[in-house]
């Protein structure tokens, strides 16, 4: 059983557009059987912060390509992508290159 | 399970690791590394000659942003100077936010600021104009074509109004690869023959233009402007969402997904491509009304105007491609349509 974790969820690059403007959101993964990684992150985000268009940013179980994570500042790719675990107090940042130029 | 270490410095952990090479770097080498290469980018290419007086096309997104900053910081090697120029294309709600970032940047990095506008460089025609003209046209979709042109031009304009001896756009390597698609999906040879390159070198009396980003992916670019802390505008065109590019950008990123070097591969097959004599495009003259390089009687511009002014914005692009004065009768049944105008890149 995991504990529950407090993390920062962060968008920016045009992609904060489809979670009502906002960059910046707080939140708190309740405990559950498996540790949270970032794939089951995505299912979260999608079913509790995502506003409109999830097509946008999601798209299978992983982010629309195009969309960059970095986790406490890192490239996901470094970190394992989907399967990296997610620790208490992390920041996971999604930024989107596919606004604007 | 940490980072790893930067296979540069070996100190820091790395922040990213690069599509082309798969190198990981932490943020301070990659952005040293990022310079460097567009630094390399200008100096091999001779884009840039010292005292230079270089217009930025700045529109306040991710990539003239980078760019202008990195000019900035490699200006004193380059022994340039710089001006930023913007175009306000008249699309309301959209273009205000993106100028308020653009004047933003000129403050912090101490930058002449140059705005030109449509609707004063183009006989009151404002992009929101332009595309109430072209709705219900079944020519909406054209929106970015349009406005490419007419950017384009603006940009020229502008650039000579500040005395520039030569234009920098922001254009990256994913921006190149889209295009090449586009003009593989029209089979449009002759913008095919013409991408490859840096850029123009200045026929006809236009001003040189160059790229110096064009080998830099997006995602690098954006990273760029994430470590360096950029301030950049980054919401969507409302007019984009209609334009073709967006498939050649989807199936692109697919593409790049499966083999992340796609990319750049995409831009060097352009530059490597050689078409058959038949199917370059003939050589340049000028254009009768403004004397701007044209491969017809008008510029592409000209061209645009003289549609919209007559009410019939449909023969400026796509058919009217044939010119003005070659205009075959409309809308004849089994008149199919012709390969339309290629789009030029949206943003610079």
């Amino acid at each position: 059983m995991a504990a529950p974790l407090s993390v920062e969820v962060e968008f920016g690059g045009g992609a904060e557009l489809l979670f009502d403007g906002v960059k910046k959101h707080q939140v708190t993964l309740p405990g559950q059987e498996e540790p949270w990684d970032i794939r089951n992150l995505l299912v979260w985000i999608k079913k509790n912060l995502l506003k409109e268009r999830p097509e946008l940013f999601i798209q299978g179980d992983s982010v629309r390509p195009g969309i960059l994570v970095l986790i406490n500042d890192a490239d996901w790719e470094l970190l394992g992508e989907l399967d990296y675990q997610l620790q208490d107090q992390d920041t996971i940042l999604f930024i989107s290159t596919l606004h604007g130029g | 399970m940490p980072a790893p270490p930067c296979t540069s410095c070996h100190a820091a952990r790395a922040a990213l690791r690069r599509p082309r090479s798969g190198q990981a770097l932490c943020g301070a080498c990659f952005c040293a590394a990022f310079e460097a290469e567009v630094l390399h980018t200008v100096l091999a290419g001779r884009l840039l000659p010292p005292n230079a007086v270089v217009a930025v096309g700045a529109s306040g997104g991710k990539d003239s942003t980078v760019l202008a900053h990195v000019l900035r910081e490699l200006s004193p090697r380059l022994g340039i100077s710089l001006h930023l120029v913007a175009v306000d294309e008249g699309i309301g709600g959209y273009r205000d936010a993106a100028l308020a970032a653009v004047k933003r940047q000129a403050a912090r990095w101490e930058l002449p600021l140059t705005i030109v506008a449509y609707a004063d460089l183009f006989g009151g025609w404002t992009m929101d104009a332009v595309a109430r003209s072209t709705a219900g046209s079944g020519r909406s979709r054209s929106c970015c074509t349009f406005c490419g042109v007419l950017r384009r031009r603006a940009l020229e304009e502008g650039a000579r109004r500040v005395g520039a001896t030569h234009i920098v756009t922001g254009h990256n390597a994913d921006d190149m690869a889209e295009t090449v698609l586009m003009n593989f999906l029209r089979g449009d040879a002759g913008r095919l023959a013409r991408g490859g390159g840096l850029g123009s070198p200045g026929e006809g009396g236009a001003l040189p233009r160059c790229r110096p980003l064009q080998f830099a992916s997006q995602k690098e670019v954006v990273l760029y402007a994430h470590f360096r802390r950029l301030d950049y505008f980054s919401e969507e065109c409302v007019y984009a969402p209609e334009a073709f590019r967006g498939h050649a950008r989807d199936l692109l990123k697919r593409l790049e997904a499966a083999r992340p070097s796609a990319v750049l591969d995409l831009v060097h097959s352009a530059e490597r491509l050689a078409l058959v004599p038949a199917a370059r495009p003939p050589r340049p003259g000028s254009c009768s009304r403004c004397g701007a390089l044209a491969s017809r009687d008008l510029c592409q511009a000209c061209a645009l105007l003289d549609g919209l002014n007559r009410g019939r914005p449909r023969l400026a692009i796509g058919k009217g491609r044939r010119g003005l004065g070659e205009e075959g009768p409309q809308g004849a049944p089994g008149d199919r349509a012709q390969p339309p105008a290629s789009e030029t890149i949206p943003a610079f």
